[in-house]
């Protein structure tokens, strides 16, 4: 009895060593990290954890957390998952580090895309881009004889085919769950009909011709969506796609992994990726570019930063990345772009270029804005120029309460 | 009881009150008139982010706080600002407008006001329907045969015992899209259901679901007061040919009358920080309460912004409007209290 129990105990330290083997080295200072909860985080945490004395925290909340534990001294967290959205009040409130001796010292291979630089000094390393884009199942358009849709006029005539043939129960969907959701599908369109958000004296520009065309877009939307498409977020349009509810959306890169996945979906194969469509002619796609990243904290010690920051390249390096392929669009050495990254890249290598999400305080304000305002719209308690004129003033309160506008 | 005992006893508690309840409510109640907030400058900046092969690099000018040399951290300014954020919840000028061009259903297009209208009628309507299942279970139960209680207590007792949130996360997947029972009363009605996608069948689910979660609460109290009630008054009842309804409306309803005042009282109190239905139901689109709007302040947005001071005016307007609700029934406990006394 005793010798079998030995015996156990000695081949879980060995499956423990074999663990440890995937790391180059064994890191020897306790590092905790903060960061979103989606695939591409749960691949790299995962990785970093092989080097052992780590601790990763992933959370869907972390942006209502990560300013606050980034302020406190020391930090409650060594190593920060962001996006370009989330960086701002870390960068605002200076409280990560420069990263350029740290780059130069482990970062041999980073590519200089990676180092997203602000005023010429690395504040954080990107690992992978991502972005909303046309996903749509092939089986559907091919057997209607439809072409892949460019436009949203064509996605629009698209839809009324599907819907007509009746294949599917609600020929689009859409992450137009109040709130932030929603805030986003105004954010893609609007740039796309060439709107900017603010003026220079910080006040914003939606309550415009290209804001009201936008809302149009999204209201004719609604004719193909579920009803319930306001209570629709990330996850339960990605569900809907998995048991061939929809035909196509404007859904996240980082969610297309999921089509095939055999265990949940039922559409394994049949959905292909494209560029997201253009809101009008000779316009950018419309739709906005994220990166994912990380940062590292500048309330710690040197000594911490250093540990951290070389874990954080064991957690981006090649090796991870070839495990965990189709988990997101990478940016890191190694990665081989599958068909799912497709329309990923079509969108961010069209020309004229979709933006990049804008990291400014302004944008968080106006996002907030958007997310609480539009509703009304959709619902059909307000019109298109109410609906605006309701957003301009709802920013302008909480701005002049930020301290953005005098 | 001596007044050194007497304070002895309570002395924990009130102090866990002041720390608590007291000292938090007077931050916030002084928060509700200041605005605290950055010192802003405008700097250039050149930020540059990945594409999927090359980088961009933008220069623009951006609004950045400025940060303390000193202690590393955020300028701030705080400054009194009055009724500011009070006007800035409520907005009274477009409260005024909108009643001086008769269009009174604008009024609801304010976030305030449309959560007031519903936080009201949420509390209104649910609380004679508590206390009316309640009473009605109670009475069932008190009804039944002996051997039968025991389970059937324990069974109209579970839908109290279950976590609020997660109650109202049920109820959703039961309904939303196909869920279960939508797909069951598609099947039956040969109609597409979308329970989720107006605002009045919403509320439905949310009076209902508010019903079936607090009636154990009611049901419990009243079953209690029921075993107090006085055999010889209903002996006396029965022989006077009073039927079951005269005797519950004459005897036993006048006996349970303290309790019914007791449960409104605390039902009030719940139901006007109605919260966890509204999250549960992802129902933000199309019905908000006050409570959820004090939340909605809190959060922070992706640049860390928070409108506390909007926050702290909301919880004190939802804290002035529960103070207004519970006036009545409070006013009539004190009178019953005083004529006890003498």
């Amino acid at each position: 009895m005793y010798l079998k129990k030995l015996a156990l105990a000695g081949a879980v330290s060995l499956l423990g060593t074999t663990a440890f083997a995937a790391c180059s080295y064994e890191n020897d200072v306790p590092l905790k990290s903060l960061s979103a909860g989606f695939e591409a985080w749960k691949a790299v945490t995962d990785a970093m954890a092989e080097c052992g004395n780590f601790q990763a925290e992933l959370d869907q909340e972390f942006r209502t957390k990560q300013p606050a534990a980034f302020e406190a001294n020391p930090s409650l967290y060594h190593i920060g998952g962001v996006s370009n959205g989330t960086i701002t009040p870390l960068l605002n409130a200076e409280t990560i580090r420069p990263l350029d001796d740290l780059v130069a010292k482990y970062g041999q291979n980073l590519s200089p895309n990676q180092l997203i630089r602000v005023d010429g000094q690395i504040m954080a390393v990107a690992m992978m881009v991502n972005t909303q884009h046309l996903m749509y199942r092939e089986d559907i358009f091919a057997d209607l004889g439809i072409e892949t849709p460019s436009t949203w006029d064509e996605v629009f005539a698209a839809a009324a085919k599907i819907e007509e043939a009746g294949v599917v129960d609600h020929a689009i969907g859409a992450t137009m769950k109040s709130g932030w959701n929603l805030a986003q599908e105004f954010v893609n369109m609007y740039p796309g009909f060439g709107g900017v958000f603010f003026n220079d004296d910080n006040t914003t520009a939606v309550n415009s011709d290209a804001g009201m065309k936008a809302l149009a877009t999204m209201q004719a939307t609604l004719e193909y969506t579920d009803p319930e498409v306001l209570v629709s977020d990330s996850t339960y349009v990605q569900q809907q796609f998995q048991q061939g509810k929809i035909a196509m959306a404007n859904l996240w890169a980082s969610r297309a992994g999921a089509m095939n996945d055999e265990a949940e979906s039922q559409v394994v194969g049949k959905v292909k990726m494209a560029a997201a469509p253009l809101a009008m002619d000779g316009g950018a796609p419309a739709t906005t570019l994220w990166w994912d990243g990380i940062v590292i904290a500048a309330n710690i010690t040197d000594e911490e930063a250093d540990a951290a920051f070389r874990l954080a390249m064991e957690g981006l390096d090649t090796e991870m990345v070839q495990g965990a392929n189709e988990a997101a669009i990478w940016l890191v050495n190694g990665y081989q772009p599958g068909p799912l990254a497709e329309g990923a890249i079509a969108t961010a290598t069209a020309n004229p270029a979709p933006p990049a999400y804008p990291s400014t305080t302004q944008m968080g304000l106006l996002h907030t804005a958007l997310g609480n305002e539009l509703p009304a719209f959709l619902t059909g308690e307000r019109d298109a120029a109410a609906t605006l004129v309701a957003v301009e003033e709802a920013y302008t309160t909480s701005a002049k309460e930020a301290g953005v506008l005098e | 009881m001596k007044f050194k005992t007497f304070f002895w006893f309570v002395a924990p508690s009130v102090f866990m009150m002041l720390l608590f309840i007291a000292a938090p409510l007077i931050s916030v109640f002084i928060q509700s008139f200041q605005i605290t907030q950055p010192v802003m400058q405008q700097v250039e900046v050149e930020t540059c982010t990945p594409g999927f092969l090359t980088q961009t690099c933008v220069t623009e000018t951006k609004t950045v706080p400025i940060i303390d040399e000193a202690t590393g951290r955020t300028q701030t300014t705080t400054e009194w600002v009055g009724f500011q954020s009070y006007q800035n919840v409520l907005q009274m000028d477009k409260f005024w407008s909108a009643i001086g061009s008769g269009n009174w259903g604008d009024i609801l297009q304010i976030d305030f006001w449309k959560a007031l209208r519903f936080t009201l009628m949420f509390t209104l309507v649910t609380l004679p329907l508590v206390v009316g299942v309640g009473l009605m279970i109670a009475l069932a139960v008190n009804n039944a045969a002996k051997s039968l209680r025991g389970p059937v207590i324990f069974v109209s007792l579970l839908p109290f015992i279950i976590t609020p949130v997660i109650g109202s996360l049920s109820i959703y997947w039961l309904f939303v899209g196909d869920g279960i029972l939508t797909a069951t009363l598609e099947r039956w009605t040969g109609q597409d259901i979308a329970m989720f996608a107006q605002a009045w069948t919403i509320e439905l689910l949310m009076y209902f679901y508010r019903v079936w979660h607090v009636a154990p609460f009611a049901f419990v109290i009243f079953y209690a007061g029921l075993q107090t009630v006085n055999m010889d008054t209903l002996e006396s009842a029965i022989i006077d040919g009073a039927n079951r309804f005269e005797r519950l409306r004459y005897v036993i309803v006048p006996h349970l009358m303290p309790l019914i005042i007791f449960i409104a009282l605390i039902h009030l109190m719940d139901c006007y920080r109605v919260f966890d239905e509204i999250i549960g139901f992802r129902s933000q689109a199309h019905v908000i309460s006050l409570q959820w709007l004090t939340f909605d302040f809190l959060t922070p947005d992706d640049a860390g912004n928070r409108a506390i001071s909007r926050a702290a005016a909301s919880a004190m307007l939802t804290m002035v409007g529960i103070v207004i609700l519970l006036i009545l029934p409070l006013r009539r406990t004190w009178r019953d209290h005083k004529r006890g006394a003498h």
